[in-house]
């Protein structure tokens, strides 16, 4: 809460998580599509996020396969971006002259999204507490301005703010109130059952075919006449991008069910990335991506 | 002379690029300098996370005054060329002068070209740096399009002299260069101007930056072994990451602390990697246990808490890593307990290796097969070495590799040994990949031998048999070090074993087995098609219509074999069964074929590699090539032993003049066996020596070989080149004394025939005829 009014007053909108399984906040349309074209942004939002791999069955003090993430991006990146971003872990309540920050580096790609940047993770006293990166491409396409993107893990950040070891000892209402819960009420058994079906149990036939289907859905509603039947010109490229978060999700779970292999995943990846240019070829086109929509 | 103080300030530069990036800097901007016309006492450059510092003294103030005279078309010449040498002179007609010369009067210009102040050169020559600065990743910011490795914040460019300080007037994208910097981000973070170097340096220590990053690693060095031998324990050198480090930290602080009781029964080399790659922690050893109990992590300030809670942070960051660790090495315990390490490398078939050469799993059974075949040449079961083949590389498949690839090898010694294997199955598991480098121990222990160079083997000859060579400075697949592995590994052990047989064999295997493959595949694809066909002939066919790709492969022989069948006999699965043995036959020779027209530039390419590895031992190529020349050189650690005794004999002075005695005989020797299109190799008689010098060379050679015999029968070669070192005398007395193309006939003939003897005496060691000089 105090990180969206800390970036709400920095002008940020402040806007929902999207409404789908995403690995990371970078997948939201509000950082992808709009770190593409020459508008100005500037948003901040959560994000849950899953990472079927990285289930541990609950039992990792903070390794998870369903997470919360927060994300703030801003285009063009201001001069004073670190400093704001110390700001917001000033906000949260960490106390710079205990803490030990440092700025390492650590260059951010995502094959499937085709994109890269340059940047660092943020240690706070060896804590990987955020991810900072300078968007230099996404989907294939130059940012022009680049794009300053923030990505801070919440249950770590949480964790080192409450001085708790394990993620699921953390309280996650007021530990005096009637009905106390903490993380590990809420997701303890959620994080079994999860990590079980993504490890063991997922039908991997299935999951293949939703895979193609989204693949095949995203192409053909990129593929449709730019024009409506009452001659509307709108390009579809939102829709035809949750396809393609449906296409990296559905990858991620087959990976973690380990019927990939070496030389496939490099495919499948292939295949992913593909949509993310294509979406992104799409959404440069539109107004939101700077196009000039004739009026 | 004016001091030159240019510093970049910027956001976080990565650690692992600042040592480049320092010598970057020094080297294009003092370069620059020269070359428009300034010099410079010295130069020094400095980094931290946020800055790239450079300081040079002594900087000319301005650079010189250029008289430069050329010469021009003669004075009469057409207009046109005149008006072409004014333009490109830039002068006027009335400013060139006019010289006589041995053609006539022609024109002269001299041109001067004023010098210009240091500070225009600085600017000058900065701008270009930062604009072209060779970062191996760089990146763009905001709206702007500078390029730096990070958002460029500030330039401060002064030129002090005792005058005073001077800022360089200079501004790109909008930073213009000023007199200021900024301390250390959170203990000193106000803006401060300086004047100087020196007073930069000082007053960066007080705004807490230690600017020279030789004395951070120093400070952090020094401060961490103290604090480790107050405990009675030692710090674990690592000298990459303390550069690291280094470049990581402006002000670094030392904390040292506990591992959690729960990971002291991980192995050390886990402790060790995993503390290294996720939190750059040095890691303390107890000498007394060799156990990895404490850890030493780098702060980069000072706290009032004495960096109390920074520790308990990175204690906390390092448990739950440390409980990743023991997440994977229990899993792949129970995994090892369950089904063996076997059963972990059976996962293989589906990692692929390369897709010429099949997946690892079909590697590992060539390894295996090559293994067994190796192990008896240098001293191993071969059961033994069969069994390490299969195991060796099955951590490849375990979580813990997955996360740490640096471990593979250690890890699965660790799971053979908890599988109950024998030490010398488990040792193979890491040693098998060893030598890493030029300067790693090689593999000792017998099955780990035969497993490591069947391992390299393995790949070299893949790799040759698809035409995958290193070229240039390409050598994807690691293969000069394979080779080199090799080499050392047959060195140091003292192996005798024949290089060109190994290979040989080890492509033997592959071809064995990618046969085998094959004709399992046809076997089955002509028995599902044997009854669509009356005959052999119709059946392949059949096969071939469909396209089918390793049927062509085959074709040739297969239509042999099928001519040779009964036309109209039924194919029967007999018959199928023996078409495809004589076909694979076939197939294999040929193979093995083609094989004998590479197997020497495999060769070549190890004695490349030997010779590399030999001139680093001080021994020259030339004697390599004089060794190589002889039969058996094959076996490389005969032919390194001829080597060192011809290396040490050239040494001596009776070595050096042996070989000009030797080339001198052999040259007389040659001339007269072309001239007289004989062969001069029968026995000498010293019944017609005249003279001592004749008579003493023939005892000479006696002894000579009388000692020389015994020497090459043992391998003593220092014995044998003593031997022939000895004869040096005899022979430059000989040549001194005699002559050798007498009129006599007969002496003429025995003294060639003595020759002969000197030549056959000498050549038992080396080819003394490939030695230089």
């Amino acid at each position: 809460m105090r990180l969206q009014s800390y970036w709400g007053a920095q002008g940020c909108a402040v806007l929902q998580p999207y409404d789908m399984e995403v690995g990371a906040g970078t997948f939201h349309p509000a950082t992808t599509l709009r770190a593409l074209g020459p508008r100005p942004w500037a948003a901040a939002y959560i994000q849950p996020s899953r990472r079927p791999t990285d289930g541990r069955y609950g039992e990792n003090p903070n390794r998870m396969q369903h997470y919360y993430q927060y994300q703030v991006l801003i285009k063009p990146s201001p001069p004073d971006l670190q400093a704001l971003y110390l700001g917001s872990l000033r906000a949260i309540g960490i106390d710079m002259d205990l803490h030990d920050i440092r700025f390492v580096e650590d260059d951010w790609e995502s094959p499937t999204l085709g994109a890269w940047g340059l940047g660092w993770e943020v240690w706070c006293d060896g804590m990987e507490v955020s991810q900072f990166t300078y968007f230099q491409q996404v989907g294939g396409h130059d940012c022009r301005p680049v794009s300053g993107e923030l990505t801070y893990g919440l249950e770590r950040l949480a964790m080192y703010v409450l001085g708790i070891d394990h993620v699921m000892e953390m309280p996650f209402n007021d530990p005096d109130s009637p009905i106390p819960l903490s993380y590990g009420d809420i997701f303890r058994q959620t994080e079994q059952e999860y990590s079980r079906w993504n490890f063991d149990q997922a039908d991997t036939a299935m999951l293949l075919k939703h895979f193609e289907d989204a693949e095949a859905e995203c192409e053909r509603i990129l593929a449709a006449p730019e024009t409506d039947a009452a001659g509307r010109r709108i390009v579809m490229a939102h829709p035809a991008y949750d396809q393609c978060i449906k296409a990296s999700h559905l990858f991620n779970l087959l990976d973690a069910r380990g019927v990939i292999s070496v030389t496939e995943r490099q495919a499948y990846i292939g295949r992913v990335r593909a949509l993310a240019k294509k979406c992104a070829d799409a959404f440069v086109t539109t107004e939101a991506g700077g196009a000039e929509v004739a009026a | 002379m004016p001091d030159l103080l240019i510093e970049l300030f910027s956001e976080e530069i990565p650690a692992r690029m600042q040592p480049r990036a320092r010598a970057d800097l020094q080297r294009l901007v003092t370069d620059g300098l020269v070359e428009a016309g300034l010099t410079y006492a010295s130069a020094g450059a400095f980094s931290t996370p946020r800055r790239l510092v450079l300081a040079v003294e002594g900087l000319s103030a301005e650079s010189p005054t250029i008289r430069e005279e050329r010469k021009g078309p003669k004075a009469d010449a057409p207009e046109k060329a005149i008006e072409g040498f004014l333009r490109a002179t830039g002068l006027s007609r009335d400013q060139l002068e006019v010289r006589e010369d041995k053609k006539g009067a022609v024109l002269f210009a001299t041109i001067t070209r004023p010098g210009r102040p240091a500070p225009e050169i600085v600017a000058e020559v900065l701008e270009a740096v930062i604009r072209n600065f060779p970062w191996p990743k760089s990146m763009r910011w905001g709206a702007g399009s500078l390029r730096w490795v990070r958002p460029l914040h500030s330039i401060l460019c002064l030129l002090t002299t005792e005058a005073g300080a001077e800022v360089v007037p200079l501004e790109i994208d909008g930073i213009r260069a000023g007199a200021t910097t900024r301390g250390h981000r959170f203990m000193a973070p106000d803006e401060i101007t300086v004047t100087g170097f020196d007073d930069y340096a000082a007053k960066l220590r007080a705004a807490k930056v230690m600017l020279d990053p030789a004395e951070r690693a120093d400070h952090i060095w020094n401060d961490a072994t103290n604090r480790a031998f107050a405990q009675g324990l030692e710090l674990v050198e690592d000298r990459g990451l303390l550069e690291e480090i280094a470049g990581l930290v402006e002000w670094p602080v030392v904390l040292m602390g506990a591992i959690g009781a729960d990971f002291l029964t991980l192995p050390p080399e886990v402790l060790q990697t995993s503390m290294k790659e996720h939190q750059k922690f040095f890691s303390v050893k107890n000498p007394k246990t060799g156990r990895i109990e404490k850890f030493v992590t780098v702060a980069n300030r000072e706290t009032a808490d004495e960096g109390a809670t920074i520790l308990a942070g990175n204690l906390k960051v390092l448990s739950a890593r440390l409980s990743d660790a023991r997440f994977f090495w229990d899993n792949d315990l129970r995994a090892v307990k369950a089904e063996g390490l076997e059963g972990m490398a059976a996962g293989l078939s589906n990692v692929t290796f390369h897709n010429k050469l099949g997946s690892q799993a079909d590697r590992i059974a060539r390894i295996e097969a090559l293994a067994r075949e190796i192990a008896p040449l240098v001293g191993a079961d071969p059961d033994l070495a069969a069994q390490a083949a299969r195991v060796a590389k099955a951590d490849l498949r375990s979580e813990m590799v997955g996360e740490f690839p640096e471990l593979q090898g250690t890890m699965g010694g660790y799971y053979a040994r908890a599988q109950g294997l024998p030490d010398a199955v488990a040792n193979a598991c890491k040693a098998h990949y060893q030598p890493l480098g030029p300067s790693d121990d090689v593999p000792g222990d017998p099955v780990s031998v035969a497993v490591a160079l069947a391992d390299k083997l393995d790949t070299l000859t893949g790799f040759w048999s698809i035409d995958e060579k290193p070229t240039g400075s390409k050598d994807p697949f690691a293969l000069r070090r394979a080779a080199l592995g090799i080499i050392r590994t047959i060195l140091v052990n003292g192996l005798s074993l024949g290089l060109s047989e190994v290979a040989f064999a080890s492509r033997t295997v592959a071809i064995d087995q990618a046969i085998r493959a094959e004709g399992e595949f046809l076997k089955a694809r002509l028995l599902s098609r044997r009854e669509d066909s009356m005959n052999l002939m119709r059946l392949l066919e059949v096969l071939e219509e469909n396209e089918d790709g390793i049927v062509r492969k085959w074709s040739k022989v297969i239509r042999e074999f099928a001519a040779s069948t009964a036309e109209s006999i039924f194919p029967t699965p007999e018959m199928i069964e023996r078409a495809v043995v004589s076909m694979a036959n076939h197939r294999k020779a040929a193979e093995l074929r083609s094989w004998q027209e590479v197997l020497p530039n495999l060769l070549s390419f190890f004695h490349e590699r030997l010779k590399v590895h030999l001139r680093d031992a001080g021994i020259r190529h030339d004697v390599i090539d004089a060794c190589l020349a002889m039969q058996g050189s094959d076996d490389l650690t005969l032919l390194v032993k001829r080597a060192e005794a011809l290396s040490a004999t050239l040494a001596t002075e009776d070595g050096a003049n042996l070989i000009q005695g030797f080339k001198r005989a052999n040259n007389i020797l040659t001339q007269a066996e072309e001239k007289d299109g004989v062969e001069y190799s029968f026995g000498a008689d010293p019944k017609f020596a005249e003279g001592p010098e004749e008579t003493a060379l023939f005892t000479a050679l006696d002894q000579a070989e009388a000692a020389i015999a015994p020497a090459m029968q043992a391998e003593d070669f220092p014995a044998a080149m003593a031997a022939m070192a000895a004869l040096r005398a005899p022979i430059d007395a000989f040549f001194e004394a005699v002559q050798i193309n007498s009129d006599n006939q007969i002496l003429r003939r025995n003294r060639l025939n003595l020759l002969s003897r000197i030549r056959s005496t000498c050549l038992q060691v080396a080819d003394l005829g490939r030695i230089e000089g």
